[in-house]
């Protein structure tokens, strides 16, 4: 009996072990975004890109940038094949505007993607900002196991650093709209 | 003492429910949000096939969702054939990973292969469950009447009436060369099934 309950105690531990990251929430507007690890990019262009060097993994937090659109996404979900192309206008709209170009990067995420599913995706849709691989779900679970395309707009700079200042599942539309919102609502308008 | 014992049996098995559901809804669609029945955790296999590499295909013909009869022989010395069953429509993991194969085209290509996707599902339903996944470039055949036909053939037909989640490669002289019964509640990995095709003759 006392076996059984020791097991108990045991399982009962894993069991909350494992469901504080189902259970944790997504961060929302206003919340201070986690400070999530990836692996870093092999390619020098988006090292630039992101203002990243060395190798092996670094923390989002170090990402140059006061903006930063971090897409949750899959290789496998239709609505994030439809997004991609949006996503691409987004990056270009960006590129265009000397004001904006060097405040605001764009990262997605694949979530339960492997590098070689990543690949189909950035290769199918000429994907030009940084994608990386998830391949663990641990991403996908420090934001609350969100379905995907999941959009969160990170303000890197100011006061309280790394706050959200959009978190939605879903397309962001207009890509121009969503430009001019999200540059208003940081104050880098 | 012995319902104490059945007490603890209950929350254990609680407990592991739980782990269990907290695991499936993994990087879900926000497409299919609402429309998929969650079947739960299924029994990984449950069919027995005797195929085996080196074997011919048994051939076949079935419907397609576009209206077309396809046969297995239209591709004999042409092309390299993936047939990739999956369970049923409007379930967890089948509803991405098609949608998958779908941006995967310029890989089949690359390996003069052409994608066969099969389920014992109705055309109209097929129809419908596709159109939500986008435009397929690989052709859905029905298994539906006499049901799961093609299923038995090839021995991954489940006694539910479903078909297991398997991958067939068949090379252009019609041998099978690779045989996936995967785990049903598991997307089977591109990326293994891209490495046997580019063992094939192109």
């Amino acid at each position: 009996m006392k076996i059984i309950k020791i097991g108990l105690i045991v399982l009962a531990f894993m069991f909350f072990a494992g469901s504080s990251h189902a259970a944790e929430l997504t961060p929302a507007k206003g919340d201070t975004f986690p400070d999530i690890t990836l692996s870093m990019t092999e390619k020098a262009s988006e090292k630039e890109y992101l203002g990243l060097s060395g190798k092996g993994s670094f923390r989002i937090s170090q990402i140059k940038a006061e903006l930063l659109i971090l897409e949750i996404f899959s290789m496998y979900c239709p609505y994030c094949q439809k997004e991609a192309p949006i996503v691409n206008e987004l990056y270009q709209l960006i590129n265009k505007r000397e004001d904006l170009k060097n405040k605001i990067r764009i990262i997605g995420v694949g979530a339960g993607n492997n590098p070689f599913e990543v690949d189909i995706f950035r290769n199918q849709y000429n994907i030009q900002f940084p994608l990386f691989s998830d391949e663990s779900y641990s991403v996908h679970k420090s934001v609350g196991e969100v379905r995907t395309p999941y959009f969160f707009v990170i303000k890197k700079t100011g006061d309280k650093k790394n706050t959200i200042i959009y978190s939605k599942v879903g397309s962001i539309q207009d890509p121009k709209q969503f430009l001019d919102m999200i540059s208003e609502e940081s104050g880098l308008k | 003492m012995f319902s104490k014992n059945h007490f603890y049996f209950y929350v254990l098995a609680g407990i592991l429910a739980l782990l269990y559901s907290s695991t499936i809804a993994y990087g879900a669609s926000e497409q299919f949000k609402g429309k998929i029945y969650n079947t739960g955790m299924l029994k990984p296999v449950d069919s027995k096939t005797k195929l085996k590499p080196g074997m011919k295909a048994p051939d076949f013909t079935l419907p397609s969702v576009s209206g077309e009869k396809i046969s297995l022989s239209n591709f004999l010395g042409k092309k390299n054939v993936v047939i990739s069953f999956v369970p049923a429509a409007w379930t967890p993991v089948c509803s991405d990973q098609w949608p998958g194969y779908n941006i995967a085209k310029s890989l089949f290509e690359k390996n003069a292969a052409v994608l066969i996707g099969i389920t014992v599902d109705n055309i109209p339903t097929l129809f419908t469950w596709t159109k939500e996944m986008g435009e397929l470039w690989f052709p859905v055949l029905s298994d539906f009447y006499p049901h799961g036909s093609v299923a038995k053939k090839y021995g991954v037909l489940r006694s539910s009436g479903t078909t297991e989640r398997a991958l067939f490669v068949i090379d252009k002289k019609g041998i099978i060369r690779y045989i996936d019964v995967h785990d049903i509640n598991k997307r089977p990995g591109l990326e293994t099934l891209m490495k046997e095709l580019e063992k094939l003759e192109k």
